[in-house]
């Protein structure tokens, strides 16, 4: 057997001296999508951020492995060249920065942290032209400043978009569910799906079920009081959605 | 003007000192206590300025010097007026630029020091009806140099003046403009960048008095400072009584990247008409940390974030610039600034 793409055992982190994550394990397979569900506070967002990194996110104990290199020594544009993306919740806007001029230098700096040569003008648009195509986003919207006047729809969108552009090998996807309507789901999940492959793995991090129903997960976790307490199947995700959270809540 | 009569008989007594209100924030009798040399003439080549790419007449003033412009009426010129200071002493530079009816005026102008100079420019320009000015001022100057440069505008109904100030400080520096603004369409835009690291001073300071009825101004002032560097702005609106009906604005915004790093600001709008638009804002703050996260976990690194940030942030500045290739060297300038510096 294979050791999985992403491997996290015993995570402890704190935020401010409050421990958050306790003792969190959790393996992702190369291929597979996995789905992580669970109450408010239950530490689903403080996992995204200690994935990749974010100032303020102190891991305590505990190891995080990508392809069987530690990820926690690395700095944040370290672990994002090595493949680690986050779909924020929130994404940023970013005044003055047009989306394509922010997308290509963060393309380039990963080229050139893994030794590789950079996109040049011609590849890039091209690049980007088939991806907002694939997103059903007007190009000339990348021609403005990054996501500055975008609707909640608007954003995911673009964040997909980058997703599709910096071919990561973990994506994270932090509710990207959340502020969508149906319409603008189906489309960022068929940007999603079509991400999928042998090669890349995805850590989809829902609080409701809707967002499974268009990207299908091969396992769900329940996060709960810092840790995994419960996985299964797709299944498990129905079933959350009918039972609710409270069991576990008491468990924990 | 004190800072004059310092230069030409060498007392440092004359120094403006911070027991001069307006001079507070930018006090040079408390820096320097013995005054320079005078400088020697140069017999040398002073070398490219920023902008003698883009042709027109060039008017270099090395160490000191008088000199005119007279655009006529109806004319249009571009000139690229050089400050240049070689070596360490003491002078001062007065230039008299007038614009007849109509007439249209770029002045692209640059400070250039090389060592611990004390400079001072008196440039006073004068335009007369629907006369057009842009000027594009890039202070470029020594970290030892001393550098302060007066101008005043008198605008003429229906007349424009443009301006952007781009500067990276000195040991202390100051870049003044007052104008005398006589409302009737004449327009104004004030805009002033500076990008500040080691010790380095700079103080941006302006004076606009709105005089009569239907005047217009425009400012934007934008800064990054870093390290121990000290920033001052000090911009001063004033509509007298009766110049109703004047449209004015400023805004100012500094970013401090450093613990140790400052800026000063004092807007001031001091109204005296009954029927103004008139409105200010002020910010001074920190980078916004969850840009900068999103900017790294895109996988750029930190020093090359920061500048892609900070170089966004400062250029709307740069955008008003109107002339092209004026704008073209003012954002290349911007950048080399900020690029790849942690």
């Amino acid at each position: 057997m294979t050791c999985p793409m992403l491997s996290i055992s015993d995570l402890h982190a704190t935020i401010g001296g409050k421990e958050i994550l306790k003792g969190l394990d959790l393996q992702v397979p190369a291929g597979e999508v996995h789905a992580i569900m669970g109450p408010n506070g239950a530490g689903k967002s403080t996992l995204s951020y200690v994935l990749t990194g974010r100032d303020g996110y102190e891991v305590t104990k505990g190891q995080v492995k990508l392809d069987g290199e530690d990820l926690l020594a690395l700095s944040p544009d370290q672990r994002a060249a090595k493949g680690v993306f986050l779909s924020f919740q929130y994404p940023l806007e970013i005044p003055g920065v047009p989306a394509l001029t922010f997308v290509r230098t963060a393309l380039n700096a990963q080229r050139r942290s893994r030794g590789e040569a950079e996109a040049s003008a011609p590849e890039f648009l091209k690049l980007a032209r088939g991806a907002a195509t694939a997103l059903k986003m007007d190009f000339d919207m990348l021609k403005r400043a990054l996501n500055v006047g975008f609707s909640g729809g608007e954003k995911k969108r673009m964040e997909i978009l980058q997703m599709a552009m910096l071919k990561p090998r973990f994506a994270i996807l932090d509710e990207t569910d959340s502020g969508l309507d149906i319409d603008a789901l189906k489309i960022v999940a068929d940007g999603v799906n079509a991400l999928r492959g042998p090669d890349r793995s995805m850590l989809v991090i829902t609080h409701y079920q809707r967002l499974l129903d268009y990207i299908r997960p091969n396992r769900v976790h329940v996060l709960s009081g810092g840790r995994i307490v419960d996985s299964g199947g797709p299944e498990l995700a129905l079933e959350l959605e009918r039972a609710g959270y409270d069991k576990y809540a008491s468990a924990a | 003007m004190t800072l004059a009569a310092a230069i030409r008989t060498g007392d440092a007594g004359l120094l403006p000192s911070r027991r001069d209100e307006d001079w507070r924030w930018t006090d040079l009798r408390g820096l320097l206590r013995v005054l320079p040399d005078a400088s020697a003439a140069f017999a040398g080549d002073a070398g490219a300025g920023p902008f003698s790419a883009l042709g027109g007449e060039d008017l270099v003033l090395v160490n000191g010097g008088r000199a005119e412009i007279a655009v006529e009426a109806g004319e249009a010129r571009q000139v690229c007026l050089r400050f240049v200071s070689r070596g360490a002493g003491r002078h001062a530079s007065v230039v008299r630029v007038t614009l007849g009816e109509g007439a249209r005026l770029r002045l692209l102008e640059s400070y250039e020091s090389d060592g611990a100079s004390l400079a001072q420019v008196d440039l006073d320009i004068v335009q007369a009806g629907q006369a057009r000015v842009e000027r594009v001022v890039i202070a470029d100057d020594d970290a030892d140099a001393v550098t302060v440069s007066q101008t005043q505008v008198r605008l003429s109904p229906g007349s424009r003046f443009s301006q952007s100030v781009l500067t990276s400080g000195a040991r202390r520096q100051r870049l003044e403009t007052r104008i005398l603004h006589p409302g009737g369409q004449a327009e104004l835009r004030l805009d002033g960048i500076y990008l500040l690291d080691g010790k380095r001073h700079a103080d941006l300071t302006t004076v606009v008095t709105h005089q009569g009825v239907d005047g217009a101004t425009g400012q934007l002032t934008k800064g990054v400072v870093r390290d121990q560097s000290r920033a001052v702005f000090q911009g001063r609106i004033t509509v007298a009584e009766g110049a109703d009906r004047t449209a004015a604005r400023m805004a100012h915004h500094g970013l401090i990247l450093s613990d140790r790093a400052e800026i000063d600001a004092k807007p001031e709008l001091e109204i005296y008409a009954d029927d103004v638009a008139c409105a200010h804002g002020n910010t001074v703050g920190a980078l916004d940390q969850d840009a900068l996260f999103y900017a790294l976990q895109r996988g750029i690194p930190a020093d090359e974030a920061l500048a892609l940030l900070t170089e966004a942030f400062i250029g709307e500045v740069v955008d008003r610039i109107e002339f092209e290739p004026a704008r073209d060297i003012a954002r290349a300038w911007v950048t080399a600034r900020l690029g790849g510096r942690p």
